[in-house]
């Protein structure tokens, strides 16, 4: 029993240890971030990566999220007569809900995974040792123009993510279901209220946040093996990706 | 310049370092040898503050390293140089940005200031012409070369060696040896070396400092060194039945 207590003890003192040094690794980085020398254009670089780069994969994906919600909601409006809301429902469950969340597990799995891969394989090599034996900070060269990246970029590609996915519901219920054109676009217009997208939003900043910050200190304190730089990339997309759906249930609780 | 007091470290439970006292002759090349896994590395690291002491002092100059951080470790820091083990090279960037890295990211140096000095180390290590490759395209030798040619581009005081011979065919690594002791010769920097190589080290080192179950057992000269009485150096330094013969020495 006293075996078993002192497990449970060792492992909740390791992973307060492990949140502690996470939060003291973020606010580092943005103390180094507010100090010359500015890299505007490591900023420039890293959203190219996690913005630009990412478009495609976000495109693709809003699009057929939009055309399935559409397709479904088609369906289960019909039987009430409400055909015309179909354009609220796509809206709505795009720029609060699916949209923010959908555009950053993709971030995820395609920058963030890269993010993780990138650091850790540079703390291996020492190509790290070697930033810090220059006097050049890596948090401040590495991480910190990653982590504004990822707060700029991914609202970004919220914005894309919902637009496309807007106009995907509207390919299939407007096209191909035949509900009215008017109907689907007015029904947005008098739905979506300024506070859903200030929400969209708001949880779009936060998960950017969540992302390259899970990402990057996963990759930073990777373990010098092959296998630990494997690790890694796995603990930095599951971990992601599940902060983003506990983080997003309560910001949705505080929004609603 | 560097000298460390009773400095003790222990990694992963085990005791690596238990009371290191070691000072590093200013503008010498001193040559740290050891058996696998007896810490050289770890040594070196503490030295440059990329790890920290659990007791002792670390001085460089009439600065104590060991519990700094930030903005006044770097500025400490700055003095130094090292070439690591697999030379550190950053794989995304060719190798004239490589050695333009420091100038540019450190110093803020534009255009051809840049280029001028890249261009004059990159001669100096015998890799003129070869900016434009990446560090995936070059041998093992080239990879050492290029991040001498990293090292030396600051003008440090002071330039660690981190097994910088590791992987390389005897002839290179005598190629390496040389090229050390000829830009050490030539700037006068403060060079700290870990090296298997023996007995080739006994002839480019002017100091020979020996690191075994953590202590630092004999410092001594490179002549001196080998006259050692002490039967496990002694052993150690004649493995393969080899010791530098005087001729090298005087070499």
């Amino acid at each position: 029993m006293t075996n078993v207590i002192e497990q449970l003890g060792a492992w909740a003192v390791i992973r307060v240890r492990e949140m502690g040094r996470m939060l003291l690794f973020v606010l580092s980085a943005f103390a180094w971030l507010v100090r010359p020398p500015f890299r505007f254009h490591q900023i420039m670089k890293q959203l190219h990566f996690i913005g630009y780069k990412s478009t495609f994969v976000v495109v693709l994906t809003a699009g057929f999220t939009g055309m399935v919600l559409a397709l479904q909601g088609y369906y289960s409006l019909r039987k009430f007569g409400s055909e015309g809301l179909l354009g609220s429902a796509v809206a709505l469950s795009m720029i609060r809900e699916l949209g923010p969340v959908l555009a950053a597990l993709m971030v995820t799995a395609r920058a963030g995974s890269a993010m993780t891969a990138e650091i850790g394989i540079m703390r291996i090599t020492e190509q790290i040792d070697a930033l810090d034996t220059m006097a050049i900070n890596p948090l401040q060269y590495l991480v910190a123009p990653k982590i504004v990246a990822g707060v700029i970029g991914v609202p970004f590609l919220v914005a894309i993510f919902d637009v496309v996915g807007i106009y995907g519901g509207s390919l299939i219920g407007v096209d191909l279901l035949g509900v009215s054109e008017g109907a689907y676009w007015n029904s947005i217009e008098s739905a979506v209220e300024w506070k859903d997208i200030y929400g969209g939003i708001l949880k779009s900043i936060s998960f950017g946040l969540i992302v390259s910050w899970v990402c990057c200190y996963k990759g930073f304190y990777t373990r010098h093996s092959a296998e630990g730089l494997g690790r890694a990339t796995t603990e930095a997309v599951v971990l992601s990706s599940v902060l983003i759906l506990v983080w997003d249930y309560f910001l949705t609780s505080v929004l609603l | 310049m560097i000298r460390l007091i009773g400095v003790e470290k222990k990694l992963g439970g085990q005791p690596v370092l238990q009371g290191i006292d070691l000072s590093i002759p200013v503008g010498k090349l001193t040559t740290i040898i050891g058996g696998s896994g007896s810490g050289k590395s770890v040594l070196l690291k503490h030295m440059i503050g990329l790890m920290q002491p659990d007791r002792g002092e670390v001085w460089v100059g009439d600065v104590e390293i060991s519990r700094l951080s930030g903005t006044r470790l770097n500025d400490v820091r700055k003095r130094f140089a090292m070439l690591f083990q697999g030379a550190a090279l950053f794989d995304s960037l060719s190798v004239f940005e490589n050695v333009a890295f420091p100038l540019r990211e450190k110093l803020r140096m534009k255009g051809q200031a840049v280029s001028r000095r890249v261009e004059e180390k990159l001669e100096e290590v015998g890799l003129a012409g070869m900016g434009h490759k990446f560090p995936a395209e070059l041998s093992g030798g080239m990879r050492k070369r290029t991040g001498l040619a990293r090292a030396l581009v600051m003008e440090p005081e002071i330039i660690l060696f981190d097994e910088p011979t590791t992987g390389l065919d005897p002839l290179l690594a005598k190629s390496i040896h040389d090229l050390i002791v000829t830009m050490q010769r030539r700037f006068g920097f403060t060079a700290v070396m870990v090296s298997h190589e023996i007995p080739e080290i006994f002839a480019i080192s002017d100091w020979v400092a020996m690191l075994q179950k953590g202590k630092i057992v004999l410092m001594a000269q490179a002549a001196e060194f080998q006259r050692t009485t002490d039967p496990d150096i002694h052993e150690f330094i004649s493995v393969g039945g080899t010791v530098a013969l005087p001729g090298l020495l005087a070499g």
